[in-house]
């Protein structure tokens, strides 16, 4: 059964010290999708990460990745899996041909040669094959990074924000990547605060405090959260904004450019809060979608009233 | 303009942080109190008590008279009376005593027909300063021992001194044997824990440990350079050492390889244990110099190994270097082969066990 799915681990829990930094984790994540690993900073996503892949030994729990037991196997895992990490982890002093022969000799490939020439080619990194990685930009070294992690055709790639720091063109770039291995049959598991980029997963799982709060297609994620949402577009929005700021029936309110957005899940006590502002001069109030940041943002202030 | 408020900002925040690295801090008040101690106790420039072996060809009392009066002195600690010369001969190679006293048969005989015999003192001279106050102070010694037994008799012995395996005294021929075990403990401990804290610091440790990897092929794959590095060294050594210095070789290359290569092991196993301990690059190095220095001052390489204290010398015995060295001077400079250094040998095999077998306990195969 497992073997449809990418990533079946249940009931993961890591505690360092006193601190429970993954609290009771489960997830599952089919062949070839993309899913997003959102979460606050700090909220575990890391630490996940390194379970699965058997860089870290759970305290509770297990499953498997790929098929393969985390605890048990953890070396068939790694030679089938992609990891990439939070801080660019290849060496600085080599160059980038050397950095991804070294992986690939690590891996054990065959022809490795043949094999490095291929991914510098797929990641247009050819031209700065002898180039040192320290020297290389942000958006260069991540993709060196992805070429280093998904060298020996893994099954599954795990990246840990990937994109942090790095321009937009980089991230759309870096995407694009992700993107044909994920049409090649990878399964992704990306972690990433970018709101551009979880809307192109395919699900979500939303972590915080160590506790996965939401997991779902990303489209269905605003619905689940059930907040409500109006836009209120015009000048002058400082005073409102003020006035409506943990006003009763709102839940949320957040400036979009000239509007505000204000949320919220009970839709007559929300009313009852924009009401006055309704028909005013100068002021549009709609009906708005709620967006997925929205979707996040209060999920977050949810999670810390609850664990804070 | 110059702030003061900025500057106790910027002082603040120093002591903080010093405060905050504790191991540096450790470093800090560790070394004075380490340096103290050792220079101010356990380092002699002016060694006494220094072990001698008589060998007695004579009973009578005139030999009585200088035993006692070498036992009395405070140049000798007299370990033993033998009769072997071939007991005598091993000792002082294999560095167990500094001196022996030949006490010729007839002795008191010829003493008293005043044939002026000869009584000998072969000095351990390998180490210069070991050796000079005693042989220095030996023919006084025995004059006096005798002047109670002779009265005003003219000079009633003659004293033949030895200085064996260095007989011109120069220091480079103990030296350089000395400076074998201490540029092997700096570099070999120092380069692997560094190396090693340098993948856990840059986060590299993380990409190896991603990898189906193993960490004993990690362990080989990161050391074996360092003994390529090591065995380079001592070959500089020794050719700079014969070349420049004209330091003989005079004992078995098999057990100077046996010494060499197992002290470089010792070396990088506790460079892998600092590793595994310190959790950066200046800790790592921190921790070797912690080593280092009582390497330097208690392994007899500065500072003669028998003028030191009792404590100071047990604390010296657990040193590998202590033990690298004085098989190495054994086997350059007295000629000494694989059997004389086994009591130096297996030592450093000891310690090579345990620190071995800490440094794999300690190592982490996950990033716990």
């Amino acid at each position: 059964m497992s073997e449809a799915l990418a990533i079946d681990v249940q009931g993961l829990t890591k505690r360092f010290g006193d601190k429970t930094v993954v609290d009771d984790f489960s997830m599952q994540v089919p062949r070839g999708k993309i899913y997003g690993f959102l979460g606050p900073n700090g909220s575990g996503k890391t630490t996940t990460i390194r379970m699965m892949c058997g860089l870290l030994k759970p305290d509770a729990g297990g499953g498997t990745a790929l098929g393969h037991d985390i605890i048990r196997e953890s070396r068939e895992i790694k030679s089938r899996v992609g990891y990439m990490t939070q801080k660019f982890s290849l060496y600085g002093d080599l160059t980038v041909r050397e950095n991804l022969t070294f992986m690939a000799r690590l891996h054990a490939l065959k022809n490795t040669t043949s094999v490095v020439e291929a991914a510098l080619e797929e990641y247009a990194l050819a031209p700065r094959a002898n180039q040192l990685a320290d020297t290389l930009s942000g958006g260069w070294k991540q993709r060196l990074a992805l070429a280093a992690a998904s060298m020996h055709d893994p099954g599954l790639l795990l990246l840990d924000e990937p994109t942090a720091g790095v321009d937009p063109k980089a991230r759309r770039d870096f995407w694009d990547r992700i993107r044909v291995l994920a049409r090649k049959g990878v399964t992704v598991l990306v972690s990433t605060h970018y709101m551009d980029e979880a809307v192109q997963c395919d699900n979500i799982a939303f972590i915080a405090y160590g506790r996965k709060l939401i997991d779902a297609p990303s489209a269905d994620i605003p619905e689940r959260v059930g907040l409500i949402t109006w836009r209120i577009e015009g000048k002058g929005l400082q005073p409102i904004y003020d006035a409506l700021h943990g006003a009763d029936g709102v839940d949320q309110i957040a400036r979009f450019g000239s509007a505000l957005h204000v949320s919220g899940r009970d839709a007559e006590r929300l009313e009852r809060a924009i009401a006055p502002y309704r028909g005013q001069d100068g002021l549009i109030v709609e009906k708005a979608k709620t967006g997925l940041e929205e979707a996040f943002i209060w999920l977050m202030t949810g999670s810390e009233d609850n664990f804070q | 303009m110059t702030s003061l408020s900025r500057i106790l900002a910027i002082m603040g925040k120093e002591f903080i942080q010093m405060l905050r690295d504790r191991l540096t801090f450790g470093m800090m008040v560790g070394i004075p109190v380490m340096q103290l101690l050792l220079f101010g106790y356990a380092i002699n420039t002016d060694p006494r008590n220094l072990p001698t072996l008589v060998e007695m060809g004579d009973n009578g009392p005139a030999s009585r008279a200088i035993t006692q009066a070498m036992e009395t002195s405070e140049y000798f600690d007299l370990i033993g009376l033998t009769t072997s010369a071939e007991e005598t001969e091993s000792a002082l190679q294999s560095g167990d005593v500094l001196f022996v006293v030949t006490i010729p048969p007839n002795f008191e005989r010829d003493l008293l027909r005043g044939d002026r015999p000869q009584i000998l003192l072969d000095a351990d001279a390998s180490d210069p300063v070991a050796a000079g106050t005693g042989a220095g102070a030996f023919p006084t010694l025995v004059q006096e021992a005798l002047a109670p037994l002779l009265g005003e008799m003219s000079p009633p012995v003659q004293t033949v001194i030895h200085r064996r395996y260095n007989p011109a005294g120069r220091t480079a021929l103990n030296i350089v044997p000395g400076l074998l075990g201490v540029i092997l403990t700096m570099t070999m401990a120092m380069m692997t824990s560094m190396a090693l804290t340098r993948e856990a610091e840059r986060g590299t440790l993380e990409t190896l440990l991603a990898t189906p990897t193993r960490p004993h092929e990690v362990m080989i794959g990161k050391i074996t350079p360092y003994v390529f590095v090591g065995s380079i060294q001592v070959a500089i050594l020794l050719a700079g050492a014969r070349l420049l210095f004209g330091v003989p070789f005079l004992g078995s290359p098999f057990a100077f390889l046996a010494a060499v290569s197992l002290f470089i092991l010792v070396n990088l196993s506790l460079g892998f244990l600092f590793s595994t301990v310190a959790r950066s690059q200046m800790q790592a190095m921190q921790m070797t110099f912690f080593i280092f220095l009582p390497s330097i001052l208690l392994s007899g390489f500065m500072f003669p190994f028998a003028g030191m204290p009792a404590w100071a010398q047990t604390l010296g015995q657990a040193l590998p270097t202590t033990h690298f060295i004085h098989a190495v001077r054994s086997i350059m400079l007295k000629g000494a082969g694989f059997r004389d250094v086994i009591h130096d040998i297996w030592p450093l095999a000891v310690i090579f066990a345990v620190i071995a077998t800490l440094a794999m306990l300690r190592y982490r195969r996950t990033l716990d």
